[in-house]
């Protein structure tokens, strides 16, 4: 039942030098504020403005007091009315800024954040197709998600916060030392000593916030996964066992958050005790030097007052390191996805398919060698010319590698030796997209999106396409009176679980989707799995329309489809053992003569 | 709301320790400035060195007390806010569970798994926060109040009488934050659905180069979740300022009333002094007072969106009003006149009967949407019908509880899952097989070859079985379905991505040693794999159009035939 630790990713390797790691990090989020660097400003400028008048305050209100005086029957009015009066002005401005500079707070850190999300998901498009396959979907979810919105909590209140602080800390020094620099030495031993004790406290809970962003992540995808699987879980009637590994899972994924929490919250009190013993020391210290003669009792209890001005930011900056703390741990989560490889980008002045004329479709693999790991190689030597408007169909068990070939001609991978070309030009050193752009496919997997019936079918264009079109397409595809049926036709949203579609209506939309391309290559990969022979027999000519003037690979395992190919291609273990026309391998007797009558052995 | 009170209750002991906890960290560090006054203003005078000496260690131990009493809470709040956050996310997981599968169409997966995260994080949140600033703020505040009473009642009243403005707006602006958080939730599940779509599809949308109009989609959700996070959080944002500006007003109120009750020998000026500072603490407080409620709404909102799914009722429990004594010598499945549609437009499936003895094999054929999936939905008590009854054993499946229909069962579907996890975990599916029935099952799915590749039973999944292809990860799935000799073996289409030569031999296997004790439902595309059905039933557009042996259908079924000549070639059979 234990589930170890998946395939080892790197990120899952701890790289030394964290201090290094850290100034990163921190220099990455850096570059996302300094876009909006204007508007951080403006924030500084309200805040500073909004604490001043604040500050006025108290002093209007002395003011007040001074006038209402200490006799009875001796107020005066005049000049009480004036400075309520003042003070209610002051208040009112002091929270329209305040307000004001909420605002802009929040729009600073959700253009951030949104521009982060942006940047992660423009990052998803172009990574390499085998991270999805090694990446839980749940943990990305959770990264653009959860991880974001834990940045976005630092980015909107801290930071402006700690900016604030500074004036006033400042400003209390100066204060302290024209009052008594010797009684400012408690500090030079106090200040150190609280900003040693939350820097080391903060390297240390450093991993703790890391393992809770990570367990979170898992647990997400594991929350994932049983979700999707929801429908065989609930045939076999097996929730109570998956009920108990989520439980396992949670129950490590709330540890992590409590133990984060557990010494995270240790940092406001710790400061606040060495504050609590400066205060003391301030106290004992003052006393002996007044006693001494050093200072007068008016200057001891002023620089009481402002050490506690002094200690308050320091203090709240201690709670807000938490946040910094757990703010980085996300954002090194976000910026490694940021990281991951992408595909290799193209080379200088890479050849663009369709710039100069329309591609003819001429397919050519010249001794072609690929693995998905360097240790195990799944194709070999593979060698195959294909003319413009030719069928190949590619046959063979099951993991012979018939996909592979595919994903090497679409260049979802490249060979690790040997060149693939598309109308004579190897297209490793052509423009990645428009080798894409040259081929449309239908697979096996059905794949569709949460948007209207009109919509998935007009995604298979390049270009935005007519109704008239998108109905054509369905036509020929055998699914248009089916849609019709549909209470909202067309316009008919197909939701994630989409009920009411079966995978075979799934596949002849995805069909639709195909036809209403233009690319000069087709690949039809087990394109017909899900679709019943009749109703194969049905868009048997819209089929055939589709592969007519088109170069086309074919993948089945009804060989009845692949029959009428101009070439086939037989492949066993990554490799091409036989190839030829149908009529041709059956003559030879060989592999395929053996697959093909097995097909009727009962 | 209601949800979270439930789940907190059990931890009211502890929390309440906690709170002691607090109280006196809070208390101690209340002392020092006390304790600093006492110094200056009473030792100070005497000059007694060794009394300061005294009161220093005094604030030495006080501090000491403080911080032991803050991190003391603080942990046991972080405990409270795990555990309960740890036993809600149970729950919701094993509620989601047992959601039928109608409820979980209209939830949606992607809503559930935002529900299950990120809902869930911010009660987690909530629970801590109420917890460490619910005791220190309301001390302060009441102590505040009381102190300013015993001062002077008339100017307190004063600064009371703020207070119900300070109420309304903190339940206006609470009571408008919920929906707000609740909008920014659902545009959550939105941003999820996409990057869960394009997950998914990822080859498909770099084969189309969709790359990029899949970055228009993701931008347009992004837009509507950012437009949402803002209301939310300017909404919220009107909360601080406005609590000043209020307890500011009510503090030049103060000063007002006291002018004139000092004008007329009611009061001193000096109490008007110490009244402006007591008055700093209670602002202090109201403004964590108000943070919490504030704070609460965004966990409000997702707690009603979990409430929602566990206030779910459970969906098809067993119905004694369908409760029948079987009668002897029933067949073992049994569709007597069903019709069901899925979503109440135009049925699915309409009028289905047939019966099948214990030991006997059905095949159902039939293009596209005719309703063969849906027969095995029903089967399985998946969806209940709208009209007639389906029986098993002579027993209508309505009064049969999940678990007792489910045993019966070993099935494979369509487009059946695998898990993240060991071949074994994924064969045996929690149901505790020996590793000689695990093979035995194996084997005749044909995934022996599969296993041996692989390394054996231990071999790791990857995430939906990415490491396996297509044909394998069927077999695999075909073992589970096999293993444990089901009394009823259902396997929708579930051979589609074998070779032809594997697929003989699967049937073969079946033919062997699953046709005497087991009752068989095969759905196929693929004649051949129900061409020895005992009752082969052709299917179109929810109805049964065909039905007999294969040799019968041929006479009597034009759409049999056609299919059969295009698989098989008619030749051969002629």
């Amino acid at each position: 039942m234990n589930r170890g630790p998946k395939v080892a990713r790197p990120e899952d390797v701890v790289v030394g030098n964290v201090s290094k790691k850290k100034l990163k990090v921190l220099l990455r989020l850096g570059k996302y504020m300094f876009q909006f660097r204007w508007g951080y400003l403006a924030a500084l400028a309200l805040s500073v403005l909004s604490n001043l008048l604040s500050l006025i305050g108290p002093k209007l209100s002395g003011r007040a007091i001074d006038a209402i005086g200490i006799r009875t029957g001796a107020v005066d009015f005049d000049a009480v009315i004036r400075y309520c009066l003042l003070m209610l002005a002051a208040y009112a401005v002091s929270s329209v800024m305040a307000y004001c500079l909420q605002i802009v707070m929040i729009n600073l850190s959700r253009g951030i954040v949104r521009r982060m999300r942006e940047d992660i998901f423009a990052k998803l498009m172009k990574m390499k197709v085998s991270y999805f396959h090694v990446t839980q979907t749940g943990d990305i979810i959770s990264r653009i998600s959860y991880d974001i919105d834990t940045i976005n909590a630092t980015l909107s209140t801290d930071l402006v916060q700690i900016a604030s602080s500074v004036v006033t800390v400042v400003g209390s020094l100066v204060m302290m030392l024209s009052i008594s620099p010797r009684l400012c030495l408690v500090f030079a031993v106090t200040v150190p000593l609280s900003i040693l004790t939350t820097t080391k406290m903060a390297n240390l809970f450093r991993p703790l916030f890391r393992a809770r962003s990570g367990k979170l992540g898992e647990l997400n995808g594991y929350a994932e996964e049983c979700l999707s699987g929801q429908k065989t879980v609930r045939a076999y009637s097996e929730e109570p066992v998956m009920i108990e590994r989520f439980a396992g899972r949670n129950k490590i994924a709330a540890d992590a958050y409590f133990k984060a929490d557990y010494y995270g919250t240790m940092v406001g009190p710790t400061v606040n005790f060495i504050n609590n013993i400066s205060l003391a020391l301030v106290s004992v210290f003052g006393s002996l030097l007044f006693l001494a003669g050093g200072i007068s009792i008016g200057d001891v209890s002023s620089f009481v007052l402002y050490s506690r001005k002094f200690s308050g930011p320091i203090n709240e900056a201690a709670n807000i390191i938490n946040e910094l703390q757990s703010a980085a741990a996300a954002a090194e989560r976000v910026f490694r996805l940021l990281d991951e490889a992408e595909e290799s980008p193209d080379v200088p002045d890479a050849f663009v398919f369709g710039k100069d004329g329309p591609v003819a479709g001429q397919v050519d693999a010249e001794a072609v060698n690929f693995g998905y790991t360097p240790e195990r190689r799944v194709i070999h030597d593979l060698t195959l010319h294909v003319k413009p408007g030719m069928t190949a169909a590619i046959v063979g068990p099951t993991g012979a590698g018939k996909t592979t070939i595919i994903s090497l001609l679409m260049r979802f991978y490249d060979p690790d030796t040997g060149e693939i070309r598309l109308d004579g030009q190897a297209i490793a050193e052509a423009n990645r997209s428009s080798v894409r752009r040259s081929y449309t496919m239908v697979l096996q997997d059905t794949w569709l999106f949460s948007g209207t019936i009109a919509d998935n079918i007009a995604y298979g264009s390049p270009r935005p396409v007519s109704r008239a079109q998108i109905e054509a397409a369905a036509r020929a595809a055998g699914i248009d009176s089916f849609i019709r049926g549909l209470p909202d036709g067309y316009d008919t949203i197909l939701t994630d679980e989409g009920v009411n579609i079966s995978k075979g209506q799934k596949q002849l939309l995805t069909i639709a989707r195909a036809m209403i391309s233009d690319a000069p290559v087709l690949i039809l990969d087990e394109a017909t799995s899900n679709v019943d022979s009749m109703t194969e027999m049905r868009i048997q000519s819209a089929m055939t329309d589709l592969m007519a003037n088109r170069t086309s690979f074919v993948i089945a395992h009804r060989l009845s489809t692949v029959r009428s190919a101009d070439v086939i291609f037989v492949l066993q273990h990554g490799r091409v053992i036989e190839q030829g026309t149908h009529d041709e391998l059956m003559a030879a007797g060989g592999f395929y003569y053996s697959l093909h009558s097995a097909q009727f052995v009962n | 709301m209601k949800h979270v009170l439930r789940y907190v209750r059990p931890f009211f002991g502890k929390m309440m320790l906690g709170f002691t906890f607090k109280f006196g960290g809070t208390i101690m560090d209340l002392f020092l400035p006390m304790l600093l006054s006492t110094i200056i203003d009473d030792i100070v005078p005497t000059g007694n060195r060794r009394n300061i000496y005294l009161a220093g260690l005094l604030m030495l131990v006080c501090s000491v007390l403080a911080i032991a009493g803050n991190i003391t809470a603080n942990r046991m709040a972080a405990r409270v806010a795990r555990d309960t956050t740890e036993k809600i996310r149970n729950d919701l997981f094993a509620r989601i569970s047992y959601l039928s599968a109608r409820q979980l169409d209209a939830f949606t997966v992607p809503s559930l798994e935002s529900r299950l995260t990120s809902d869930t994080y911010n009660i987690h949140q909530m629970v801590g926060m109420v917890q460490r600033l619910g005791v220190r703020a309301p001390c302060l505040l009441i102590g505040g109040v009381v102190i300013t009473f015993l001062m002077e009642p008339v100017l307190t009243l004063v600064l009371i009488a703020v207070m119900p403005f300070i109420a309304v707006s903190v339940y206006l602006v609470t009571k408008r934050g919920i929906p707000l958080f609740n909008d920014q939730q659902v545009a959550t599940d939105g941003m999820t659905r996409i990057v869960r779509e394009n997950a998914q599809g990822i080859r498909i949308i770099k084969a189309l180069g969709k790359e990029g109009a899949e970055r228009d989609r993701f931008d347009d959700a992004n837009r509507t979740l950012n437009r949402a996070e803002k209301r939310a959080a300017l909404n919220m944002a009107l909360s601080s300022p406005l609590m000043n500006l209020f307890l500011n007003f009510g503090l030049v109120a103060v000063i007002f009333v006291g002018a004139l009750r000092v004008n007329s020998g009611l009061s001193e000026t000096g109490k008007i002094i110490a009244f402006t500072s007591y008055f700093t603490i209670i602002l202090n407080a109201v403004m964590s007072v108000t943070r919490i409620f504030i704070m609460s709404s965004r966990g409000i909102a997702s707690a009603n969106r979990i409430g929602e799914v566990l206030d779910t009722p459970m969906d098809m429990e067993p119905d004694p009003a369908y409760d029948a004594p079987a009668a002897p010598g029933s067949p073992k499945i049994e569709f007597d006149h069903v019709t069901f549609s899925y979503n109440g437009v135009k049925p699915d499936v309409e009028d289905l009967s047939f019966t099948l003895m214990p030991g006997q094999t059905l095949g159902i054929i039939g293009p596209t949407g005719a309703g063969k999936t849906t027969v095995i939905a029903l089967l399985m008590r998946q969806y209940d019908v709208d009209s007639g009854a389906i029986r098993i054993d002579g027993r209508d499946v309505r009064s049969m509880p999940r678990d007792e229909i489910a045993k019966k069962f070993g099935a494979a579907f369509q487009n059946d899952f695998l898990f993240a996890d060991t071949i074994r975990t994924n064969i045996d599916f929690g149901r505790g097989f020996s590793d000689e029935e695990l093979l035995r099952a194996a084997e005749y799915a044909q995934a022996s070859p599969v296993l041996e590749e692989n390394g054996g039973l231990d071999f790791e999944l990857a995430i939906k079985g990415a490491n396996l292809s297509g044909g394998q990860k069927q077999r695999v799935i075909l073992s589970r379905a096999l293993a444990g000799d089901p009394e009823i073996l259902v396997l929708d289409d579930s051979s589609s991505a074998l070779d032809y030569a594997t697929d003989a031999r699967l049937r073969l296997a079946l033919r062997e040693h699953f046709r005497s004790k087991t009752t068989n439902l095969i759905v196929a595309q693929r004649i051949s794999s129900i061409l020895q059905s005992d009752l082969i039933l052709v299917m179109e557009d929810g109805r049964i159009t065909g039905r007999g042996t294969h040799e019968e259908l041929l006479r009597t079924c034009p759409l049999y035939r056609e299919i059969s000549d295009s698989q098989m070639g008619g030749a051969l059979l002629e």
